[in-house]
C-alpha cells in the first residue's frame, strides 16, 4: 500500500501540514470565547427581524449585483470560450480569475469610488474567467461527431447552435447556476468593502454586537440560497437580468480622470513616479518584496497547507452525513440524510471571509479562525459531492456495516475523486487564504490592505500580482498532481 | 437563452451608467468610520440637514468602510467635505491640490489618546509623558491602520519610549479597524491592552458600552492636533464663489448642543494646513506618509 503514488502524495501532505502547525499561530487569545459565540447562536436562535429597517434594500441589492455581475461574465465567458484555444486568452483568463472579487473590489473602489459599477466588475471580471475556462472544457467535452454531418454553408452561429451548445446545454446551464449561488456570496461579501449588499450590514451590526440583528441578516441570507432552486427558474432569469441593473442603487458619481490617473501615475512605482528610474526602482521593488511580500507568500503558505489538510479531513468524516449507505435509505435514513444534509448546506453557503470574520470576532487574532471558517466552508462543498458520489456506488448485499464498510469499503473506492475535487479546491482555498489577510491575518491580503490604506496603490499592484502569480502556480501544481495520480475531474463535476 | 442574456445585459448596463450620471450633483460629505456605524449615520445625518439649511444646496453624507476609502472618495471628487482625522487629513490634502482644513473642534489642537488594558493584564494607570514600561510583553490592538490616535501617535510615542517598533514591543499587534471595537476587543479579552482615541472612549464609556470593571484607562498621551473638516480646493467653481467660506462658517457657527454633542466637541474653530505639519513629519518619520 505504501508504494502507492496517491498514498505518498496524500502523506507527504498531511507531513507538510503538520510541520506547518509548528510554525503557524494558533493561540485562541479570547477570554470567553465559548461565551460570545453562545450569544451568537442566540442571536439565531432568537433573529430579530424588526431591528433591521434595511433588510429589505440588503437583499435586493445582494440579489442585483450577483445578478448583474454574473450575468455579465457568464456572456463574457461563453464568448471566450469559443476562443480559449487562443494561449492569449486562456493566460488572461487564468490571471483574472486568480485575482480574489474583493482584490478587484478595492482596485475599482479606487477610481470608480462608491459606484454600482465597481461591485458589478469585480464579479465579473473573476467570474468571466471561470466561466471561459469551464465552458470551454465542458464543450470540449460534447461529441464532435454531430459536426461533421451538417450541411455544408451552414453559419457559425448555428453550427454551434446545433451541434455543441446543444449537447452541452444542460451541463452549462448546471454549471451556471452553481456559479450564480457562487456569485450571491460574493455578491454579499462586497459589503465589506462597502457595497450595499448583506456584508455591509452585518460587519456593522457584528462591530456593535447586535447578534439579534445579526441571526436575521444570517438567516435570511441562508433562505435565499437554501431556495435558489425555487425562485431561480430559468423562465425567470431574464426578468430578472433585466430588473437587475436598475436595482443596484445610484452610489456616487463616476469621474473619469480618476480611471486614467490611476492607470497613469497611481499604480506607476513611486520611484519612477519621482523621475528616479531604474536606479530606484531595484531598492524599492527589493524592499517591498523583503519586508512584505516574502512574509505574505511564507504566511500564505503555511497557511493554505493547513487549511486544505484540514478540508481534506473534515470532508472525510463529513461525507457519511448524506451517504445512504450510512444514514439507511428508509424512513429514519431519509430523514437522518435529509438533516446531514441541511448541515452540509449551512457549513458551504456561508462564506469562508464571513465565517473567517465571525471566528476572528470570537476567538481572537490567529490563523485558526482562519483554518477552521476555510475548512468549515469547502469540507461542506466536497462532502457534499464525496457523499452524492458514494450513493452512485452499489455494495454487495452483505458488505460490512459500520467503521469497516466506511473503511474498507466505500473510502478507499471513493478516495480518488477526493483527491481530484480537494485538489481542484487548492487554488481556491489559497485565493481566499490570501484575501483573509484583510480581515488581519498576516497573509498577502494583510499587506495590500496596508497598502491601500497609505493610498499606495503601486506597492498594492505588485502585491496582487504576486498573489495572482501564486495562485496560478499552485493550479498548476495541482493540474500536474492530478495528471501523474491519474486523477479525472472535469468542471462537471462541481455542484 | 444565453445570447438572449447578453442581448438583455447590453442594453441595461449602459442605461444604468446614463442614469447615475446624469443629474445635479449635491454637496456631499463624508467622514472616517472611526466610531461605531449606526451612531454615525445619526451623527452626521443631522449635519448633513443642518449644513442644507445654511447653504441652501442639497447636502448628503456617505457612509464609507475604511479610512482609506473616505480618503479617496475626497480624492477622486465624490465627495467634496470630510471630517477627518489628522493623518487621513494630510493623506487626502497632500493628493487634491488646493484642499484646505478650514475648521477643527476646540479640543483638538490638544487631542489624546489613552492607553486601555484589561483587568487581568495587571497593569495600573500612570501619570507622566512616558509609556509604562509594563506594556511590555503584552498583546496590544491599534485602530485603523491610518488613525492618527488609534495607531500614528501612540506609535510615535512608544517607539520613541522604548526605542524599538510595536513588533518588537509586544508580543502580538493587531489593527481593529476603529476605535469601539479596540475597547471590545480589550474587553473581552481578545488584546490585553489597547489604545484608544480619548474621545471615542469617552463616549462609549457615556453610552454605557464599556464594562469598565473588565478595562480601565492606564496611560495619557501627550496631546497632538486631530481631527478637522477638509474641503477641496474646486468647490467654489462648482457651487458658487465663496462657497467654501459660506461652508467654514456654517461649521464654525455650529452652536445646536445636539449637533456637538454627538461629535463630541464643544464648538469649531478655524484651522489651516500648516497646523498638521506635525502630523505630516510623523507620518513620514513611520513612512506611512510619502
Amino acid at each position: 500500500m505504501w508504494r502507492s503514488a496517491t498514498v505518498r502524495t496524500s502523506l507527504g501532505f498531511v507531513v507538510l501540514a503538520i510541520a506547518c502547525v509548528f510554525v503557524a499561530d494558533f493561540e485562541i487569545s479570547a477570554h470567553a470565547p465559548w461565551a460570545e459565540l453562545g450569544r451568537l447562536f442566540l442571536g439565531l436562535v432568537q433573529p430579530d427581524f424588526e431591528a433591521v429597517d434595511y433588510l429589505g434594500e440588503a437583499i435586493v441589492r445582494t440579489l442585483a449585483f450577483a445578478f448583474v455581475g454574473v450575468g455579465l461574465g457568464a456572456a463574457a465567458g461563453l464568448l471566450l470560450a469559443l476562443v480559449f484555444r487562443h494561449l492569449v486568452v486562456r493566460t488572461s483568463c487564468a490571471f483574472v480569475r486568480a485575482i480574489h472579487e474583493l482584490f478587484w473590489a478595492l482596485i475599482f473602489l479606487q477610481f470608480f469610488g462608491l459606484h454600482p459599477l465597481t461591485g458589478v466588475l469585480a464579479i465579473a471580471i473573476p467570474y468571466a474567467g471561470i466561466f471561459a475556462k469551464v465552458y470551454a472544457e465542458i464543450l470540449d467535452e460534447s461529441d464532435p461527431s454531430p459536426s461533421k454531418v451538417i450541411p455544408h454553408g451552414t453559419g457559425l452561429v448555428s453550427a454551434l447552435a446545433y451541434t455543441r451548445f446543444s449537447q452541452a446545454w444542460p451541463h452549462l446551464v448546471t454549471y451556471t447556476a452553481y456559479r450564480l449561488e457562487c456569485g450571491l456570496r460574493s455578491s454579499a461579501v462586497l459589503g465589506f468593502v462597502g457595497m450595499p449588499t448583506l456584508g455591509f450590514y452585518l460587519e456593522s451590526s457584528f462591530a456593535q454586537g447586535q447578534y439579534a440583528t445579526v441571526g436575521a441578516l444570517l438567516l435570511l441570507f441562508y433562505a435565499l440560497i437554501a431556495t435558489l432552486r425555487l425562485w431561480a427558474r430559468p423562465r425567470l432569469l431574464p426578468f430578472y437580468l433585466l430588473a437587475a441593473p436598475f436595482l443596484l442603487g445610484d452610489g456616487l458619481p463616476i469621474r473619469w480622470q480618476n480611471v486614467s490617473r490611476f492607470f497613469t501615475e497611481d499604480i506607476v512605482p513611486e520611484p519612477l513616479r519621482q523621475g528616479e528610474g531604474l536606479a530606484g526602482l531595484v531598492p524599492w521593488l527589493g524592499d517591498l518584496l523583503a519586508n512584505e511580500a516574502l512574509p505574505g507568500i511564507w504566511n500564505t503558505l503555511v497557511l493554505t497547507q493547513i487549511a486544505l489538510v484540514a478540508t481534506g479531513l473534515l470532508t472525510l468524516a463529513l461525507y457519511p452525513l448524506v451517504s445512504h449507505h450510512f444514514t439507511g435509505r428508509h424512513f429514519t435514513g431519509r430523514v437522518r440524510g435529509a438533516l446531514g444534509h441541511g448541515v452540509l448546506v449551512v457549513m458551504r453557503s456561508t462564506p469562508e471571509y464571513l465565517l473567517a470574520f465571525i471566528l476572528l470576532q470570537l476567538w481572537g487574532p490567529s490563523m485558526l479562525p482562519a483554518v477552521v471558517a476555510l475548512a468549515i466552508h469547502n469540507g461542506g462543498i466536497i462532502g457534499h459531492l464525496i457523499g452524492r458520489r458514494s450513493n452512485e456506488v452499489s455494495l454487495r448485499p452483505d458488505a460490512p456495516r459500520g467503521i469497516e464498510r466506511y473503511a474498507f469499503e466505500l473510502t478507499p473506492r471513493l478516495y480518488g475523486p477526493f483527491l481530484a475535487f480537494l485538489f481542484y479546491r487548492w487554488e481556491i482555498i489559497m485565493r481566499e487564504t490570501a484575501i483573509l489577510g484583510i480581515l488581519g491575518i498576516a497573509t498577502l491580503g494583510f499587506y495590500v490592505d496596508s497598502a491601500i490604506q497609505e493610498i499606495r496603490f503601486d506597492r498594492a499592484m505588485v502585491l496582487i500580482v504576486i498573489t495572482a502569480l501564486l495562485n496560478i502556480g499552485v493550479d498548476i501544481l495541482a493540474r500536474r498532481l492530478r495528471n501523474r495520480l491519474r486523477l479525472r475531474h472535469t468542471a462537471q463535476s462541481e455542484p | 437563452m444565453l445570447g438572449r442574456l447578453s442581448l438583455v445585459l447590453s442594453v441595461a448596463l449602459p442605461l444604468l451608467l446614463a442614469t447615475s450620471i446624469a443629474g445635479a450633483s449635491p454637496f456631499v460629505f463624508t467622514a472616517i468610520p472611526d466610531e461605531d456605524e449606526t451612531r454615525l449615520q445619526q451623527r452626521f445625518q443631522k449635519v448633513a440637514d443642518y449644513l442644507a439649511d445654511e447653504l441652501e444646496v442639497e447636502v448628503r453624507f456617505v457612509p464609507v468602510k475604511s479610512y482609506a476609502a473616505a480618503v479617496t472618495a475626497f480624492r477622486n471628487d465624490q465627495v467634496q467635505l470630510a471630517w477627518f482625522g489628522g493623518l487621513s487629513g494630510v493623506q487626502a490634502r497632500q493628493r487634491v491640490p488646493g484642499s484646505q482644513a478650514i475648521a477643527q473642534g476646540v479640543e483638538d489642537p490638544d487631542y489624546k489618546s489613552y492607553v486601555i488594558a484589561h483587568r487581568d493584564s495587571g497593569l495600573t494607570p500612570v501619570e507622566g509623558d512616558s509609556a509604562p514600561e509594563a506594556l511590555r510583553g503584552l498583546t496590544f490592538s491599534f485602530g485603523s491602520k491610518s488613525s492618527t490616535s488609534g495607531r500614528l501617535m501612540p506609535e510615535y510615542f512608544l517607539r520613541n519610549d522604548f526605542g524599538a517598533a510595536p513588533e518588537e514591543i509586544f508580543e502580538r499587534v493587531g489593527f481593529s479597524g476603529n476605535h469601539s471595537r479596540t475597547i471590545s476587543l480589550v474587553a473581552s479579552g481578545a488584546y490585553q491592552a489597547g489604545v484608544v482615541s480619548y474621545k471615542a472612549w469617552e463616549n462609549e464609556v457615556a453610552a454605557g458600552n464599556v464594562d469598565t470593571d473588565a478595562v480601565q484607562v492606564v496611560w495619557e498621551t501627550p496631546p497632538y492636533p486631530d481631527y478637522q473638516w477638509t474641503i477641496r480646493g474646486d468647490v467654489d467653481a462648482r457651487f458658487g464663489d465663496g462657497f467654501s467660506e459660506r461652508v467654514q462658517q456654517a461649521l464654525l457657527d455650529m452652536d445646536d448642543p445636539a449637533l456637538l454633542e454627538s461629535f463630541p466637541r464643544s464648538g469649531f474653530i478655524p484651522v489651516d494646513n500648516d497646523d498638521y505639519e506635525i502630523i505630516h513629519q510623523v507620518g513620514q518619520q513611520l513612512d506611512i506618509l510619502d
